[in-house]
């Protein structure tokens, strides 16, 4: 029926970004962009969200952070790497402060390239999370009925 | 009359036994089980006899009795002015000298033979108050068999005199059935300043100089009231020649107005309302036998128990009204102050003084309505509070400390009791259980007769749901991991007494249709003749409710606990810098414990400022009542 | 529309309550659609589809679950049954009071689940939750009194069908009313243990660790408490069933208004602010009915 695709919740965590990312995510809030006629919600907590959308190249500080988050999200769950940096390190890759990416600590479904990434990338990124979000779904309700015989 | 007399004196014979030298533990618990269960059988038998009966009225012809009990009133005198010359404190003297002084000049000029028509009655009123004293009374001395031992384990500085403990306590019991069943109100007067020297001798118990204050502060108060007691007798038997509780009912009440409002003023201090509300939340140093049975269940009903019964000479007067605000003012103030309050006894005392304020209030109003309301507070009240008495006492020796806030998890470390104590705080607020149909029928009693009083029971009713939640949270809180249980060390004795009163907060909701219909309603009928109109579908839905949280409360947890295993266990949110569920990493890789407290709100609630506001307040409504009854 | 007032009317006490627990869903969840479209409308932007509450219920109970500690959504579910229970109890025309206590017994299990999970964000949200019951409930009761001044009970059926027009006996208590029901509709600015949609306060407040299927049943609980919190209102104006219809939505386009121009009060202020205002309107109300009869 398409459910996680009309109401996914994001919850945005900055993993040392420089903020630009984050300030785009937050204006695509606004009326002029608007995410939230898709039913999106920018939620503060790890548990009532579907979708997390990570700025920045994580560090140290913030791998095990974000790992936390990762795990007290409940399933089906994507993440979402806004800009370039959260997506490979961009110019920043090479330096030993960051790891260069949140792929080399989360599984990532979308990224979303840009610096900053534009609002409108961001909710077309969005969109496509929506996307996998709901095949993901589809693919856990299909094991658990193939793990009960 | 057997019952009524028996009732009387036995438990003041077996107060001589306890003194015996003391004989080993197992002995003294099975002659504990024998005579608490006499205690708890004769106040039914008194119930199921007198159900159909109209009030029994007894003569009992002996000047004997009478000369012994002033004798026993002059050396309880002579014993009070040594003790307080020996501890250097003069007012407790002045006072029985003044009292003596009173009663003997009472003896030896009108009062000189007077004739007593009926001495002792039973009636419906007093059969509540004997089940309460006699059943609650009984389970209470039972648990101090088991807990006084572990006291003194933990209180080695203390000297242990059992004997005498338990010498006190059957005495104790033995002076309230007198009250509740004397209708010689000199007679009434001499149970009462026995129950006061009890009370004195048990808050002292300690014998150090925290509790001999506080017992002197009692003994101040409630002999101040004794004093005015004694001056309303006095009163009463120039003015009128009345000297019995029944002719004082149906006497001309211009007459009786003033010895009324000194009945009502010694009940006020006995209850422990404004301004007389310190002795109460400072008796709570005494070991928590005492503070269940006499500062919540017994003692303190007493003195709402005579007010209740003099209410009916001051209705529709000023004075009742002053009664009513009195009630109002303590209810009110002592919610608010609670709400500050993190000792948890004293927490449990301002409730107990609440929920007597608004009794009180209940008696000053004195329509039908309101007095059975004023009943079912007092049944509800006194099995829910003792319960709460006895389960802070387990506590506090487990984790030596009465501090609310160090309650923290103690449903995993004291599961059972914990699950006891929360049937004892949903009992004094939530629907279904009694407290919330007494306050039901509280409010609409007040909104027919006083609707300002209705204002103060809303905010009141406001302020006791706030401290209430906030402790049942703190006991029900939840870590996954590591807490240990010290269930185990809770003795089954203890248990036995803790099921027995929270079977019976379960059971007095569950029974009370049967009760309201059968026991009260025909007492009301006999004071006013007429029973207020009972929706039935209210006493449905409450017996729905309680029945439907009876099934799915256990069937609930049952499931969550065993059946349920669809669920994945996370961490809690804790910014995402978990360490573990209550350690999370902080600034400068530091990692920090989290601690939750909970809100007292001290600078509104603080109980300084709220307290002598409610004494100033109650001070000048106490004058007015006394000023109207005067003149 | 008589007709079929007239039906409602005829129907027993069991059907009534059927339908409310089987329709308030429906009409509470529509009503927090409308809320939200038309706070992003006021905002000047598009917003969700009117459904989007429906989406999201369904999405939640899709969830995986996950849990802190096994009994945390039981008084989840205790919560909701008993927010139902106090409706069906209204709408079946019972006593104001008993509904009154039920939806208090409510809260304080919704309370004790934000208690009993133990994380810092709960633990504030309840307390605040608690200062939010605490603020509110000397005026509900008022209510209920006023009420009774003037119909003389506490029953919803008999206030329901009587004649004269409550709202002029009773504008004080009717404020006053109107005061804390942004504090139980949990607007701004008195939404502080949990917020809706797309605010945060101390990030969920005391929602923070359910998810999933727990979220979904404190929703709809919600949904049934606003339709509760309406039929109140309608109370006032019951002289009228057209009328009652039109304060009702005029009074949920109130809230939403209010919603959209105050910010968060400090929970003092709202403390303090909701008793003063209660003393004010509703005892001053009480006082001049108790007065005149």
């Amino acid at each position: 029926m398409g459910w996680f695709k009309r109401s996914p919740w994001v919850l945005h965590y900055n993993a040392t970004s420089c903020n630009g990312c984050d300030i785009e995510l937050i204006a695509s809030l606004t009326p002029l962009y608007d995410l939230e006629r898709f039913g999106i919600i920018n939620t503060g907590n790890p548990k009532h969200a579907d979708i997390l959308a990570v700025t920045g190249s994580v560090n140290e500080k913030s791998r095990q952070v974000v790992r936390n988050l990762y795990d007290q999200m409940p399933n089906p769950k994507v993440v979402v790497a806004v800009g370039i940096c959260a997506t490979s390190g961009c110019v920043f890759q090479d330096c030993y402060n960051v790891l260069g990416g949140v792929d080399k600590v989360l599984p990532v479904d979308v990224y979303v390239p840009g610096c900053a990434a534009r609002p409108e990338a961001i909710i077309d990124g969005m969109l496509a999370a929506c996307d996998i979000l709901e095949e993901k779904y589809v693919q856990r309700k299909k094991s658990r009925r193939g793990v009960q015989p | 009359m057997n019952a009524v007399i028996f009732l009387i004196v036995f438990p003041l014979a077996v107060s001589f036994l306890a003194l015996v030298p003391p004989l080993s533990l197992a002995v003294r618990k099975a002659v504990g089980v024998c005579v608490n269960l006499v205690l708890c059988i004769v106040p039914i038998y008194l119930l199921v006899t007198n159900l159909d009966r109209e009030p029994a009225f007894y003569h009992l012809e002996s000047s004997l009795v009478n000369g012994g009990m002033l004798l026993v009133e002059l050396l309880l005198a002579v014993f009070i002015g040594v003790v307080s010359v020996r501890a250097k404190r003069y007012l407790p003297l002045l006072l029985v000298v003044v009292q003596s002084l009173i009663m003997m000049t009472f003896e030896f000029t009108s009062g000189h033979g007077i004739e007593i028509e009926h001495t002792l009655f039973v009636d419906r009123f007093a059969t509540i108050m004997a089940l309460i004293v006699g059943i609650i009374g009984s389970a209470i001395c039972l648990y101090a068999i088991g807990y006084m031992p572990e006291y003194h384990e933990h209180y080695r500085q203390v000297k242990d005199r059992r004997a005498y403990f338990a010498f006190l306590m059957y005495l104790f019991l033995s002076a309230m059935f007198g009250i509740v069943f004397s209708n010689n109100l000199q007679w009434l007067y001499f149970f009462w300043e026995i129950t006061t020297v009890c009370s004195f001798l048990l808050i002292g118990y300690r014998d150090d100089a925290a509790s001999r204050e506080c017992a002197f502060r009692a003994l101040n108060m409630n002999l101040l009231g004794g004093v005015v007691f004694a001056v309303g007798l006095f009163f009463l038997y120039s003015s009128s020649g009345v000297m019995e509780l029944d002719k004082l009912l149906r006497a001309d009440k211009g007459m009786v107005l003033f010895p009324a409002a000194c009945l009502a003023f010694a009940g006020l201090v006995k209850s422990a309302q404004f301004p007389f509300s310190s002795w109460l939340t400072g008796a709570m140093v005494a070991p928590t036998p005492v503070s269940a049975l006499l500062h919540s269940s017994t003692m303190v009903k007493a003195g709402v128990y005579l007010i209740l019964r003099v209410a009916p000479v001051m209705e529709q007067t000023a004075a009742a009204k002053m009664l009513t605000l009195i009630g109002g003012v303590s209810f009110l103030v002592t919610a608010l102050i609670a709400i500050s309050q993190s000792n948890a006894k004293k927490v449990l005392a301002y409730s107990t003084i609440s929920n007597l304020g608004l009794i009180v209030a209940c008696a000053g109003v004195n329509t039908a309505a309101a007095v059975w309301s004023a009943l079912l507070l007092i049944i509800f009240h006194a099995v829910a509070k003792s319960l709460l008495f006895l389960c802070v006492g387990v506590v506090e020796y487990k984790l030596d400390s009465r501090d609310i806030e160090d309650m923290d998890y103690l449903i995993m470390r004291l599961p059972k009791l914990t699950a006891v104590m929360m049937i004892g705080m949903a009992g004094m607020f939530l629907a279904p259980f009694g407290m919330i149909i007494s306050k039901f029928i509280t409010l609409k009693a007040f909104v027919e007769s006083n609707p300002a009083m209705a204002v103060v029971l809303a905010y009141g009713s406001a302020a006791t749901i706030f401290f209430w939640t906030k402790w049942m949270g703190k006991v029900i809180s939840i870590k996954h991991g590591v807490a240990e249980v010290v269930e185990h060390r809770v003795s089954r004795w203890e248990w036995v007494t803790l099921g027995i009163l929270a079977g019976a907060t379960v059971a007095v909701c569950l029974a009370f249709p049967y009760i309201s219909f059968h026991v009260i309603n025909p007492y009301l009928r006999e004071m006013f003749g007429e029973t207020p109109v009972v929706d039935t579908f209210n006493v449905l839905t409450v017996f729905v409710i309680m029945l439907g949280l009876l099934i799915i409360l256990p069937a609930g947890l049952f499931f969550y606990a065993f059946i349920d295993k669809n669920y994945k266990r996370v961490g809690t949110y804790l910014g995402g810098g978990n360490i573990d569920n209550i350690t999370f990493e902080g600034a400068m890789g530091t990692s920090r414990k989290i601690e939750l407290k909970n809100y007292y709100l001290e600078r509104y609630f603080g109980e300084e400022r709220l307290f002598n506001a409610g004494v100033f307040v109650s001070l000048t409504l106490m004058f007015i009542m006394f000023g109207v009854a005067v003149l | 529309m008589s007709d079929v007032y007239a039906l409602i009317k005829s129907w027993s006490i069991l059907e009534r309550m059927l339908a409310f627990v089987l329709l308030a869903p429906v009409a509470g969840g529509v009503l927090a659609g409308i809320d939200r479209k038309l706070s992003a409308r006021f905002q000047g932007r598009y917003g969700p589809p009117v459904l989007q509450p429906f989406f999201d219920v369904f999405k939640l109970v899709r969830k995986e679950r996950i849990i802190v500690n096994k009994f945390q959504d039981f008084p989840i579910v205790l919560f909701l049954l008993f927010t139902i229970f106090a409706g069906a109890l209204f709408f079946a025309g019972a006593d104001l009071l008993l509904t009154i206590f039920s939806l208090a017994l409510a809260g304080t299990f919704f309370v004790l689940g934000g208690f009993c999970v133990s994380s810092p964000y709960s633990h504030l949200g309840a307390e605040r939750e608690i200062i939010q019951t605490v603020a509110y409930e000397p005026m509900i009761i008022l209510l209920a009194v006023g009420m009774y001044q003037v119909t003389g009970s506490f029953r919803v059926g008999t206030i329901l069908r009587h004649h004269g027009p409550l709202i002029l006996y009773l504008p004080g208590v009717f404020a006053g009313f109107l005061y804390i029901l942004t504090i139980k509709f949990r607007k701004s600015p008195f939404d502080l243990s949990m917020s809706h949609h797309a605010h945060q306060e101390i990030v969920r407040g005391i929602t923070t660790e359910f998810s999933g299927p727990a979220l979904a049943l404190i929703e709809i609980a919600h949904w049934y408490e606003t339709v509760l919190l309406l039929g109140m209102v309608y109370l006032f104006f019951a002289f009228n069933p057209v009328l009652g219809f039109a304060m009702v939505a005029a009074t949920f386009l109130f809230e939403i208004f209010i919603d959209m121009n105050y910010a968060r009060f400090r929970w003092q202020l709202t403390f303090m602010s909701s008793w003063l205002f209660t003393a004010v309107a509703g005892v001053s109300n009480i006082i001049v009915l108790s007065l005149l009869r």
